[in-house]
């Protein structure tokens, strides 16, 4: 077994020495993407499948780049829309795949635990890329890397996640990450987007984003899903601008410089100011090229990487 | 049952290894004629400190600062199933184009000749170097594929259950090569 084990579901199950082999592997990898070829041997003859339920831009692009960097074989497949649905019919995809002698899947589902579900069903190597509201631990892993880039650690600092928590796996996996690799977590947003009973993760609550500018080192600003308001979670987005909204005046008052994160896509002027996400304190484009690297990693690591942390993986539990 | 402590043997202790340094050095100028389109590549982990040292005699004797790289052939391993990576790959730095450089290869051990080919096909990447040489400093035999080193700091026949040790002062705190053999039972 692999020191991540067979699958990555999520970084709760996942032990700290893991989640930091994970970041310095993605190191190296860096350096292939600034290569005049940019490509690797390294999964040659792997065959991968990018099963993306969900619409996105960014993560199946970035998945397929790290993909081909590392010359694997890769194949698309977008099961959009009702027609497919959770339970045996995606388990029936996977296996049809799997009869045509793949190696791993990428899977991103509307449905928590899909991941999961499909992982314990297949021999393929699973790959989360956003289930439910359950968790997107690469996305959380990129960001994880940032953070580490930009301030030369992540122990003791504080990184406030902004937004809709409620509805997040990106908020959920970043918990979890920076948790575990001694980060103090903060959450700010609208009482109707904060899970109930948030606090036990070991997370402080502020209501005011004032506060949490106050308070943070790091923000990570995430995306205001506009059906949000059309289900009544917030008045409106004007008005969630106005009250929780990431702005250069309330920035300035900020104690200290403070690194901007945001996952993507952004509604500029509806949880961020534009002048905010393209200041000088924005790292977004750097979370976007990180994401490759990452994903480089964790493909890399899935596939064959045995190094001596198997004890690691046993204590952490993990996916197998 | 006890198994015996493997039998330990100094293949090159500190002075002899700073010796064979120095004749390496010699040799890579001599083979390069001169220092214009020289490179010198270590291999991670040990060969990048060699590579050092020997771009540092070269400099005390030319007055010219070879320019060095380092690499890193685990991803361009034939063999990611059967051994698994290193924990962490290290770092691959290389100074600039190489096209139409003499590349020289510093690692510490030739054995089977895996690393040498997986570098030459990592090199190919790079740019298309006028030539490539090796440089090791100890040439173990035991070779699995036609390659072979031009310049070689020390040759010595180990069976397939030894192993070289190679020990240097910034990673390891002295400089030190020995020969671990394991009695066969």
């Amino acid at each position: 077994m692999t020191a991540l084990g067979k699958d990555l579901v999520g970084l709760e199950h996942l032990a700290p020495e893991q989640i930091r082999l994970i970041l310095d592997t993605a190191e190296p990898f860096k350096e292939v993407s600034e290569r005049p070829i940019k490509k690797v041997p390294a999964l040659r003859g792997k065959t991968i499948v990018n099963l993306f339920f969900e619409a996105s831009t960014r993560t199946r692009i970035s998945f397929e780049f790290a993909e081909k960097r590392l010359s694997a074989d890769t194949v698309n497949v977008a099961a959009t829309g009702s027609s497919v649905s959770k339970g045996e019919t995606l388990v029936d995809t996977a296996k049809n795949l799997e009869a045509m002698r793949i190696d791993m899947v990428v899977i991103r589902h509307g449905a928590s635990g899909a991941a999961q579900f499909l992982g314990s069903r297949i021999r393929s190597n699973v790959i989360n890329a956003g289930d439910g509201k359950h968790e997107h631990p690469t996305q959380a892993l990129l960001d994880l890397l940032t953070i580490r880039d930009k301030h030369g650690k992540i122990e003791g600092l504080k990184v406030c996640l902004v937004g809709d928590i409620l509805h997040s796996r990106v908020a959920r996996s970043n918990i979890w990450g920076l948790t575990k690799l001694g980060a103090q977590v903060g959450v700010c947003g609208p009482r109707t987007l904060l899970p109930r009973g948030i606090e036990e993760l070991g997370v402080t609550v502020f209501r005011r984003i004032e506060d949490a500018i106050a308070w943070a080192d790091v923000l990570n600003v995430l995306r205001l899903q506009l059906e949000r308001m059309e289900k009544g979670f917030i008045p409106s987005l004007r008005e969630y601008y106005r009250v929780f909204g990431v702005t250069v005046e309330r920035l300035e008052r900020a104690p200290r410089d403070i690194t901007i994160m945001h996952p993507g896509p952004m509604n500029r002027g509806v949880e961020i100011d534009s002048r905010v996400a393209d200041g000088s304190h924005s790292v977004i484009l750097d979370q976007v090229t990180n994401g490759v690297a990452v994903r480089m990693a964790v493909l890399y690591l899935l596939a064959g990487g045995r190094p001596e942390l198997a004890d690691a993986a046993k204590r952490g539990g993990g996916a197998e | 049952m006890t198994r015996p402590a493997p039998e330990r043997t100094t293949i090159l202790d500190a002075r002899a290894l700073a010796r064979a340094l120095q004749r390496m050095a010699v040799e890579v100028l001599e083979q390069a004629q001169g220092t214009d389109a020289l490179i010198l590549i270590g291999i991670q982990r040990r060969g990048v400190e060699l590579a050092d040292r020997i771009a540092k005699l070269i400099e005390k004797e030319e007055g010219f600062v070879v320019p060095r790289g380092a690499l890193d052939i685990t991803l361009y391993r034939d063999d990611l199933e059967t051994v698994g990576p290193k924990p962490v790959i290290g770092e691959t730095r290389i100074p600039g184009d190489l096209t139409g450089k003499h590349v020289v290869i510093v690692d510490d051990v030739l054995y089977t000749g895996r690393t040498a080919r997986a570098a030459l096909d990592e090199l190919a990447d790079f740019g298309r170097p006028e030539r490539i040489s090796l440089c090791v400093l100890v040439d173990r035999g035991g070779r699995e594929l036609p390659i072979q080193a031009d310049i070689v700091g020390k040759q010595v026949k180990a069976g397939a259950r030894d192993r070289v040790e190679v020990l240097v002062e910034e990673l390891d705190g002295r400089d030190l090569v020995e020969l671990v053999r394991r009695e066969t039972s």
